[in-house]
């Protein structure tokens, strides 16, 4: 039960993080070139700094980014690992379903153009 | 901003596992057979060590090399950091970019641990484009991505994904 209660958890932070314009529009700027300080993102953004260090954390907390200490500087990294978890849990799932659902009905009009 | 921070991918994944485990899945060719792209891996963990990647069954079926991947270990602290030169041999292209630099680090708390791996690719943009995944991995287009996640699934579980 317990590790049911985590895993959902895990899930829901990264669909949640995911959920929002302004923290898909800073994982963008880190996938264009990654490691970046919190300077150069937020010129990015018509934000003030605290908003942009409020979705760097939730981004943080959910796993999509990891944060490096560099000399006196903290950098930002990417981390695509979440985003293939949930790719391989929701997506690759449906896709298949999809393709098979789309190949018996392919197989079905096939059948009928045949003559009787 | 330097190029060196562009050109670092880091990644991490949380495993319910001991840090000797991944440490042992990482390391060990009876471990890295059974995930990710397989084939046994032989390290001498001491600074100035090498390293080699054998090619799958499966690799070899495509004819691919005997050794996919050479390096040298640069520092070694069991189990929480491999710090080593990590050059692929799959194509005539990535053999003439300079090797590059991986770390691996492995924190352990309450239950779980914390696995990241940082992946120093300067110079090498093909290695860099490799690694980062987000493509087929029936392909070879997982990337670290697909292999951490691989690695929880069979520590986790026993199984892959």
């Amino acid at each position: 039960m317990v590790t049911y209660c985590l895993a959902v958890t895990d899930d829901d932070h990264v669909f949640k993080a995911l959920a929002d314009p302004t923290r898909r529009f800073l994982l963008d700027l880190l996938f264009q070139r990654d490691g970046r300080t919190l300077k150069e993102l937020e010129s990015g953004l018509e934000m003030t700094r605290f908003g942009v260090m409020k979705h760097l954390r939730i981004l943080e907390n959910a796993g999509l980014v990891v944060t490096r200490r560099s000399g006196r500087e903290k950098l930002h990294y990417l981390n695509a690992v979440p985003i293939r978890m949930i790719h391989d849990r929701w997506i690759d799932k449906y896709r298949e379903r999809e393709v098979s659902a789309l190949l018996a009905l392919k197989a079905d009009l096939e059948k009928k153009d045949e003559p009787e | 901003m330097t190029d060196k921070a562009a050109n670092t991918q880091v990644y991490r994944i949380v495993i319910k596992a001991s840090a000797q485990a991944i440490w042992d899945a990482i390391t060990k060719p009876e471990w890295t057979e059974r995930y990710a792209y397989e084939g046994r891996v032989k390290y001498d963990l001491k600074p100035g060590g090498k390293y080699h990647h054998e090619a799958s069954p499966d690799m070899k079926a495509v004819g691919l090399p005997e050794v996919v991947v050479v390096g040298e270990v640069l520092e070694s602290d069991p189990p929480r950091k491999l710090v080593q030169t990590w050059h692929p041999l799959f194509t005539p292209e990535m053999i003439a970019e300079p090797p590059s630099r991986l770390t691996y680090e492995i924190v352990e708390g309450s239950g779980v641990c914390t696995v990241t791996i940082i992946h120093d690719v300067t110079g090498a943009p093909l290695v860099g484009g490799m690694v980062k995944g987000g493509g087929d991995p029936a392909k070879g287009g997982g990337g670290w991505p697909w292999v951490l996640s691989d690695l929880k699934s069979l520590l986790e579980t026993g199984k892959r994904m």
